[in-house]
């Protein structure tokens, strides 16, 4: 019974965590110095116009009144109608939304098991040269920015082997090998953004536990290299891999949005990018709390699967 | 601290392309061969005797874009790891030494700052801001000051029970000694290896920003905004994008061989401890 109100506790804390960001990223967008509207249609718009905008947003309201009358349209459903094209948001956000979480689930497919593996691997061979060249390679591709591995993946594999095309363009009619097809190249991309990151931290994750008293006690009582791992190493270091994989997940979401602007993919980050430059705030505004939200959840997600896994979190310290 | 038999030779190639890109970036106007927005061949020319790196999708040269590119990369990014410094390490050591309501309040807000992805947040507050370089310095600044706070809170809650702290606040010192004085000449080893961390995030984020055209507008042009610039010419097979995008890379990576080397030395000298 502890543990399920330690899991409600957290629960309600990302719910609380939630409605503080939204605050936040209507704040973001509404308080700043200057006036919304005039930013929004730039210098040479006429009175009457930014008038007319500043009606249509509400900007004649007090900040809180519309934040209230934002929240309670989320909260329904409806997230507003998107200035530049009239279109209701919802209903462009849905298959945006479904593309972005098509890519960013065959990433972590691909991306989850590999780097633990080669993470384990780092740590069964420490110090030799497969931990090094993984470590090189770990700190060459966290400084690598994301549109250097999108353009050299286009540049040889689309372009001059011409295997994959180099827009990643789906649509509703397209089988799913085809769709296979198109996203192979930004998946690769965005497992190579977050593998190595992962990866590192699978390896110091699993370092740590190894290196721990309890699993010197082991092997001075001479258990098995086995029976250590299955009985003493695996269950302490589920907690910090679970982690690990959680707030890697949340990192890829973040990742899609400049992968998808180099492969040109139909997704959120594509939408939310464009909607920024044509200072479209209430676009902006929804798709950013989406973000957010499939941020915080995750990060939610890992929190609990340390409380489920490891009983020494479910008593207070 | 500077002996040069200590250099290792990743920390040498790291110093070395540092050094160099710092050069390009302080020295543009001397060393580029051509003006940064001056036409001065057809598009997308080969890399040749007369232009080095070939031209971009105006017909610029490459090579003097690139020089001038490194002046606004380094200086924006330079500008915007200095705000977050010194906002972060001020406000993560007042939050240590006062404590109380001041460090709960403060903490819980960077909390939820930093439940925001970056580069959401920093997109959502772009999409109302101007586009102006000071205000990329300040919303890169004070964003990533979130991560910095962190740090400097924690290092100074650390030093911050130690008994020369305690004897400076018995003998009746202020806050601002106590932060100045005490805290911060001890707090700066940690601190220096996580400058040239920072610096690569920002140079990063400011790349990202410039690249999905919401950081330095044209004429002006970062390394980020030049791979934007000439990324149509990828689908047929001209790799002029691929330049500034690795010379991002090669910034990144240089600084982060210096830094490692920092550290690995600042933690040598407390006897591996780090």
């Amino acid at each position: 019974m502890q543990i399920l109100k330690l899991i409600a506790q957290r629960i309600a804390l990302g719910i609380l965590l939630l409605f503080a960001v939204s605050v936040l990223i209507f704040a973001g967008t509404e308080i700043l110095p200057g006036d919304v509207a005039a930013s929004i249609l730039g210098q040479s718009a006429t009175p009457q116009a930014l008038e007319n905008l500043r009606r249509e947003l509400g900007l004649n309201e007090p900040a809180i009144v519309r934040y209230f009358t934002w929240l309670g349209g989320l909260l329904t459903g409806d997230l507003g109608t998107a200035l530049s094209n009239r279109m209701d948001i919802a209903t462009s956000i849905w298959p945006r939304l479904k593309n972005t979480l098509f890519l960013a689930f065959w990433a972590a497919v691909v991306s989850v098991p590999l780097a633990l593996i080669l993470g384990m691997l780092a740590v069964r061979y420490r110090n030799g040269w497969i931990d090094k060249t993984i470590s090189g390679f770990a700190l060459a591709s966290t400084s690598l920015p994301e549109f250097f591995i999108g353009y050299v993946l286009i540049f040889f594999f689309a372009v001059k082997l011409n295997w994959f095309p180099s827009f990643s363009t789906v649509h509703e009619a397209m089988s799913f090998g085809d769709r296979m097809k198109a996203i192979a190249l930004p998946a690769t991309a965005l497992t190579l953004v977050v593998l190595a990151h992962m990866m590192r931290m699978t390896r110091a994750a699993i370092l740590n536990v190894m290196q721990s008293a309890y699993i010197e006690t082991a092997e001075l009582k001479g258990l098995s290299q086995f029976d250590i791992i299955r009985r003493h190493a695996f269950p302490n270091a589920i907690a910090p891999i679970v982690n690990v994989v959680m707030l890697n997940l949340a990192f890829l979401v973040v990742g899609v949005v400049v992968i998808e602007v180099i492969f040109v993919y139909p997704g959120m980050g594509q939408y939310l990018v464009d909607h920024v430059t044509k200072r479209d705030v209430p676009v902006v505004q929804a798709v950013g709390l989406i973000f957010a939200a499939v941020y915080i959840t995750l990060n939610m997600i890992a929190d609990i699967a340390a409380i489920v896994s490891n009983p020494r979190l479910r008593h207070p310290r | 601290m500077f002996d040069i038999k200590t250099i290792t030779v990743s920390a040498w190639i790291g110093l070395f392309f540092t050094a160099l890109f710092l050069f390009c970036a302080i020295f543009a106007p001397w060393i580029a061969p051509y003006g940064k927005a001056e036409i001065v061949g057809g598009v997308w020319e080969p890399m040749s005797e007369q232009f080095w790196l070939g031209t971009d999708n105006l017909g610029r040269d490459l090579l003097s874009r690139m020089i001038y590119g490194a002046r606004i990369t380094v200086f924006i990014a330079a500008a915007a790891t200095a705000l977050s410094f010194s906002l972060g390490a001020i406000l993560g050591f007042t939050a240590a030494v006062v404590g109380g309501w001041f460090d709960t309040l403060m903490s819980r807000f960077i909390d939820l700052l930093m439940s925001i992805p970056t580069l959401i947040f920093g997109l959502v507050v772009l999409s109302v801001l101007p586009s102006t370089i000071i205000t990329l310095i300040l919303v890169m600044g004070l964003l990533d000051s979130t991560r910095v706070y962190r740090l400097s809170r924690a290092v100074a809650a650390d030093i911050n029970v130690m008994d020369f702290v305690e004897a400076a606040k018995l003998r009746g010192e202020g806050n601002a000694w106590i932060i100045f004085r005490e805290i911060l000449p001890n707090a700066l080893s940690p601190l220096v290896s996580e400058l040239g961390l920072r610096f690569i995030y920002a140079v990063l984020f400011l790349s990202a920003l410039s690249f999905l055209g919401l950081g330095v507008q044209p004429p002006e042009a970062d390394w980020g905004g030049m791979v934007k610039e000439n990324k149509e010419g990828i689908v047929f097979g001209i790799p002029a994008a691929l330049i500034p995008a690795g010379a991002i890379a090669a910034l990144a990576i240089s600084v982060n061989l210096v830094a490692d080397w920092v550290l690995n030395r600042t933690s040598s000298l407390k006897g591996g401890r780090g």
